[in-house]
């Protein structure tokens, strides 16, 4: 456990001694904002909720929990101090799970910068705060779920842009399996059981629960089943690296 | 403290390291000699615990290397080549970090990262981020995070490569003193380093150890060891030639002895001769041998075709 927080702390405060956390927040937060006030019409709905808000995450994660996870280990591998990390007397485990808690972290610092919003919706109205609170929860593992498959691609290769792209390719997939248009133009040809199996490897069909404020079991299980996967998945790629 | 047993290395088809076998023990300063892509980095790489061995067996301190290797690492300090360090981290940031993975608390952390900083002259930059430091500093701070947890095992790829004349003579020395109370394995490509540092030498060519043993027993192997030079007025090379095979070195000959283990004799004889000669001598010395000449000739450059 021990090793664990002393890696989760280093790769935290990495975060914040480059400008990139700074830009990070930055850009995360504009887009928030962009997309709930105006491509979302907050103010037009005439409902106090925050559907405007946790609807966009899906897509919005897309891009940025990528470029959080991108550098966890190319740029261990690419510098030299994957050797160096994994020959103290730590196991491999420790590293990963520390270094995607920190990730984790970071994100859900991000997020918590976005309370202006609740503030805002509870001002003007009168929203149900538990719903909020399970979106919110909701959004969290839909983050981490995308942050453990960058962790994957980013074991997989010492470039960057590469990592970027493919956990890009590959979370976008886990959308599209249960996004709206997708799943309409599967039911034209393919019956109804095999579209929602499809469906059920979504990410989009679990987080719709939380966002209705339901913290189903089906769905953290499938969220914690996303992040276990990838992470022992990483685990068989630093293995690999090291076996030549 | 180190014990090496039929280490093979493949990457694919090809054998990196292929049947290695040695041991180091306490007080022992190894030096790990060969070409480029000889299989040096990844034998360290090997005994570090970084890669698992196809076959055969590391131990460290009487521990396993793959069945038991957080009791191995413990004991291990290792300087990876290119001396990697996170850049964002201050020296401090760093050399703290590395002293918790290896389970230093309190008063006693403290007193290793001062240890080790007085140890390395790291204490002008310690409050500076490594990638504004300079090669030397850079390297100097990798090795004050190998030596943190004092350890009895100590690695080092290449410790020297890229520092300056007086930085390589200061690392040099530092090695020499604590490889009397350690186990010390590095490496290096530079051979003066062999005679500066080291209490034996390993030369490994293609995976393959081809010669093992004290500077002086690897330069005896050497064509010269054991000749003699000679520069004297009116000396001739038929006259020399009765003591060995002779070499015109322009206003000095050079004599090999017929019989290495005879070195002494010739000496003698070219003296006797002289005497008899009544050659004016200017001067006279023994070859000890010369490394360089032992690495070429029992090592082939990578440019020649296997």
């Amino acid at each position: 456990m021990k090793p664990i927080l002393t890696i989760a702390k280093r790769e935290l405060v990495s975060y914040f001694t480059s400008p990139v956390a700074y830009v990070f927040l930055v850009i995360f937060l504009l887009l928030t904002g962009f997309f709930t006030f105006t491509a979302g019409n907050f103010f037009e709905r005439g409902e106090a909720s925050l559907a405007a808000f946790f609807g966009w995450h899906p897509w919005l994660y897309l891009v940025l929990v990528p470029a959080v996870g991108m550098r966890l280990w190319a740029e261990e591998r690419r510098s030299g101090t994957l050797e160096l990390l994994l020959t103290m007397p730590i196991t491999p485990w420790q590293a990963i799970v520390a270094k995607f808690l920190a990730s984790w972290a970071f994100l859900a610092f991000a997020l918590a910068l976005t309370f202006p919003t609740v503030i805002t919706a509870n001002l003007l109205g009168d929203p149900d705060n538990g719903q909020i609170i399970a979106g919110y929860l909701g959004s969290l593992f839909l983050a981490g779920a995308y942050l453990a498959i960058t962790c994957m691609t980013s074991a997989m290769t010492r470039n960057q842009v590469v990592a970027f792209i493919l956990s890009v390719v590959i979370c976008l997939f886990l959308i599209l399996a249960g996004f709206n248009p997708v799943t309409d133009l599967l039911t034209r040809w393919a019956s109804p059981a095999l579209v929602d199996t499809v469906a059920a490897f979504s990410v989009v069909t679990h987080f719709d629960g939380f966002q209705r404020g339901v913290i189903d079991l089906r769905d953290l299980v499938f969220f914690l089943s996303v992040i276990g996967f990838a992470l022992f998945a990483t685990g068989i790629i630093i293995r690999g690296h090291r076996a030549g | 403290m180190i014990k090496i047993e039929n280490l093979v290395k493949s990457f694919g088809p090809k054998r990196a390291v292929d049947g290695i076998s040695f041991t180091v023990e306490r007080g022992e300063v190894l030096g790990f000699l060969g070409p480029n892509g000889a299989g040096k980095s990844t034998t360290m790489r090997m005994i570090t615990g970084f890669m698992p061995p196809t076959a055969g067996r590391v131990t460290v301190g009487g521990y396993d290397v793959v069945e038991s290797p957080l009791e191995a690492k413990r004991l291990i300090g290792y300087l990876p080549e290119n001396a990697a360090a996170y850049p964002e981290m201050t020296v401090h940031g760093f050399l703290d970090f590395a002293a918790q993975l290896r389970g230093l608390e309190g008063q006693a952390r403290k007193k290793a990262i001062q240890r080790v900083v007085e140890l390395c002259f790291l204490d002008s930059v310690l409050h500076q981020s490594i990638d504004t430091l300079s090669k030397g500093y850079r390297h100097r701070t990798c090795l004050a995070q190998a030596l943190i947890h004092d350890p009895d095992v100590l690695i080092m790829d290449e410790p020297t490569d890229g520092l300056d004349p007086n930085q390589k003579h200061e690392v040099r020395n530092l090695i020499r003193k604590l490889g009397q109370n350690k186990a010390i394995v590095f490496s290096t490509h530079i051979l003066e380093e062999v005679d500066a540092a080291c209490t034996r030498a390993i030369i490994i060519d293609r995976g393959k150890i081809v010669a093992n043993g004290t500077p002086e027993e690897l330069r005896g192997m050497s064509e010269l060891a054991g000749a003699v030079t000679l520069s004297a007025h009116g000396a001739t090379q038929e006259k020399l030639a009765q003591l060995g095979r002779v070499e015109d070195l322009k206003g000095a000959f050079r004599i090999y002895p017929r019989d290495k283990s005879r070195a002494a004799e010739l000496a003698q004889g070219i003296v006797d001769l002289v005497s008899r000669e009544g050659w004016k001598v200017e001067g006279m010395y023994s070859e000890v041998g010369q490394l360089d000449e032992v690495f070429r000739r029992i090592t082939l450059p990578d440019t020649v075709k296997r």
